[in-house]
């Protein structure tokens, strides 16, 4: 049974005599020491992850102007924070997005440009009172103006994330990236074997009052993350620093295509190693790291697994999927999370950076809750029409014509003798085919690229599909492609009517 | 060399590329074609010897032709060699080393601009 204390670790931590290696370098000292060996030998593993965070911001104070101002709403170059909170605090959200340059611009950004020594500008208004008499103020300030900048992060450092693929027929912009379409490719983010929490998956070590590299500075964990989810390995981190004495070199604005801006965060954390449970947890390697891959054609919350997978194979440049070899993009940096890892063991060498225990572990069962909704969100199969006038793909232009003036009815789906959806036939299309004298059988005239939409999808999300392409109706199918019903613009239009 | 090939709306019903193949016995490797009844571009490897003869060809029937010699450049401080890139490049022009590093082969680039769009960093643009 091996047992060191803090203690001792910091003390040959200040006496020069410390044993410290990356999780990287930890996978192959447990393979040659074992498990207890390892835990004898090595007293401090550092981790590292470098990748996009964007639930973190900068809590600052301005200072007070004269005549004072107790500031209702702040911009800084353009993008707003929150100033809630008495006179001249305010807390700059990286994903909040410029008014005048959008996703281009965002907190994110205004952070970095700061950090860069960059000078803001700063609008504010107020209402004024008889102590803050100001309304407006419009000012420029630097990192070294504010009196404090801390960057204080709601959830950073995901244990590990899902993977992102596509199955739909165009290409979506997300979160996760460029997702293009038919599994054109999958998307990951995480430091697998480097990963914090990964490498202390029960929190032993990693809790409230963690000391932290945080941004190239010493920073602290200050509790679990938002939507913390530890009973099925999704932990996050809730984590402070101060900005000024961070390096652009681990803190990057970004911006997503079509979605919105974030911040890349670099955060590396060390694991004493004070027992033998500790060297086998940080011995995790790539392979032992699962997650799955989602596919974000769905736009609902809860998105279908498409298959488990692990660090390992996202890592190697391609995974399988229906068959195919997928290509894969890694939206945090490795090479990053690395030198983060080597930086903070170069600290903890030099005796620049001492371990700590928590000083109240995390919680480590649970997981986040959806949404309360009091609202029911309406799905397409309670607001479609049912029924639904079908035509054979090899009847006439003339049956088609005839089906549509006897039902008064705009739209036919045409099927197959097996009765899958195969095409759809318009009154437009009807008439174009007479007005060419084309009288050949629906097949050849019907529109064979048919939107079409689940039963159990949201309005909502079918609503979006018919105004992006600009039709009036979508089938309504099945998974066997069979014809369950229409829904239309009006249908649409009918449930608005109806709320309002 | 790479090269891009417009056939303007007016000629599109012409077999241009076949007329030119014929003509001069020039092979072209087509890597990105998107034609439909209104427009067409393609995008070919061909030897850069016969480049001049080829492009004659296809120019006499209407087809506009240039050379793609504005390849994807990055800027390497802006670039946190993540590898988002990699995989929405259809030419493979992205790689990492066995270190980490990420690796741009210029030479592949059909200039698409699938991977700008990509970078959440910005750190791509076409010709620098």
């Amino acid at each position: 049974m091996v047992k060191k204390s803090i203690h001792e670790i910091n003390k040959k931590i200040e006496d020069g005599s410390v044993n410290v290696v990356t999780a990287e370098e930890m996978v192959g000292i447990v393979e040659n020491l074992g498990v207890e060996g390892a835990a004898k030998e090595v007293d401090v593993v550092t981790t590292g992850t470098f990748g996009a965070m964007c639930s973190s911001g900068l809590m600052l104070n301005l200072g007070h102007s004269e005549p004072p101002i107790k500031i209702q709403r702040v911009w800084f170059n353009n993008v707003e924070a929150y100033s809630g909170l008495a006179a001249v605090d305010a807390y700059l959200g990286a994903a909040q997005i410029s008014n005048t340059r959008g996703i281009q611009y965002g907190g994110a950004h205004v952070i970095e440009d700061l950090l860069r020594g960059k000078e803001i500008n700063v609008h504010a208004t107020s209402y004024g009172t008889d102590c803050y008499p100001r309304k407006v103020l419009d000012t420029t300030i630097t990192l070294d103006d504010l009196n404090e900048a801390v960057l204080l992060n709601p959830r950073n450092a995901y244990q590990k994330y899902n993977a992102a693929t596509n199955s739909s027929k165009r290409i979506l912009n997300t979160y996760m990236g460029e997702l293009l379409p038919n599994f054109g490719n999958v998307t990951y983010s995480g430091a697998g074997v480097l990963s914090p929490l990964s490498n202390d998956p029960s929190y032993e070590t990693i809790g409230t009052g963690t000391r932290i590299f945080l941004g190239g500075a010493q920073g602290y964990v200050i509790g679990n993350g938002t939507q913390h989810s530890p009973s099925s390995g999704f932990g996050t981190l809730m984590v402070k620093g101060n900005l000024k004495e961070m390096s652009p070199d681990y803190l990057r604005a970004a911006s997503f295509t079509g979605y919105g801006t974030t911040l890349y965060m670099g955060i590396g954390i060390p694991i004493p190693i004070l027992n033998e449970k500790l060297a086998a947890a940080t011995a995790v390697r790539d392979e032992d790291i699962t997650t799955s891959v989602l596919d974000y054609a769905v736009g609902s919350r809860d998105k279908p697994v498409i298959r488990k997978v692990n660090y390992a194979e996202l890592k190697s440049g391609s995974v399988q999927i229906e068959g195919k070899d997928v290509p894969t993009s890694s939206l945090s940096s490795f090479k990053n999370a690395r030198k983060i890892a080597n930086e903070l063991k170069d600290w903890v060498k030099h005796g620049k950076f001492f371990v700590s225990m928590p000083v109240e572990k995390l919680c480590s069962e649970g997981s986040a809750k959806p949404m309360k909704q009091t609202q029911a969100v309406p799905l397409v199969k309670d607001v479609m029409s049912d029924f639904i006038v079908t035509i054979k793909k090899n009847q006439t232009v003339q049956d088609a014509a005839k089906k549509i003036w006897e039902n008064s009815f705009n739209h036919l789906a045409v099927v197959s003798d097996t009765g899958e959806l195969v095409g759809i036939l318009t009154a437009w299309d009807i008439s174009k085919a007479v007005a060419q004298s084309n009288f050949d059988s629906v097949e050849s005239v019907m529109t064979k690229k048919v939107l079409t939409c689940a039963p159990n999808e949201p309005v909502d999300l079918a609503a979006r599909r018919l105004d992006r392409y600009g039709v009036s109706a979508m089938p309504v199918i099945d998974s066997q492609r069979r014809v369950l019903g229409i829904i239309t613009s009006d249908n649409i239009s009918k449930l608005l009517a109806r709320r309002y | 060399m790479k090269i891009k090939i417009c056939i303007p709306t007016e000629r599109i019903h012409n077999p241009i590329i076949s007329d030119s193949i014929i003509e001069t016995g020039i092979l072209l490797n087509i890597m990105v074609a998107n034609i439909d009844s209104t427009y067409g571009e393609l995008i070919a490897d061909v030897m850069d010897s016969r480049f001049d003869r080829i492009k004659n060809a296809l120019e006499s029937r209407g087809a506009i032709v240039a050379i793609l010699d504005r390849p994807i450049h990055r800027d390497e401080e802006e670039c946190v060699e993540c590898g988002a890139c990699i995989s929405v490049c259809p030419m493979n022009v992205y790689s990492f080393d066995e270190n980490w590093s990420l690796c741009v082969d210029e030479k592949k680039c059909i200039q698409c601009g699938m991977c700008i769009k990509m970078c959440p960093h910005g750190a791509l643009k076409l010709g620098e």
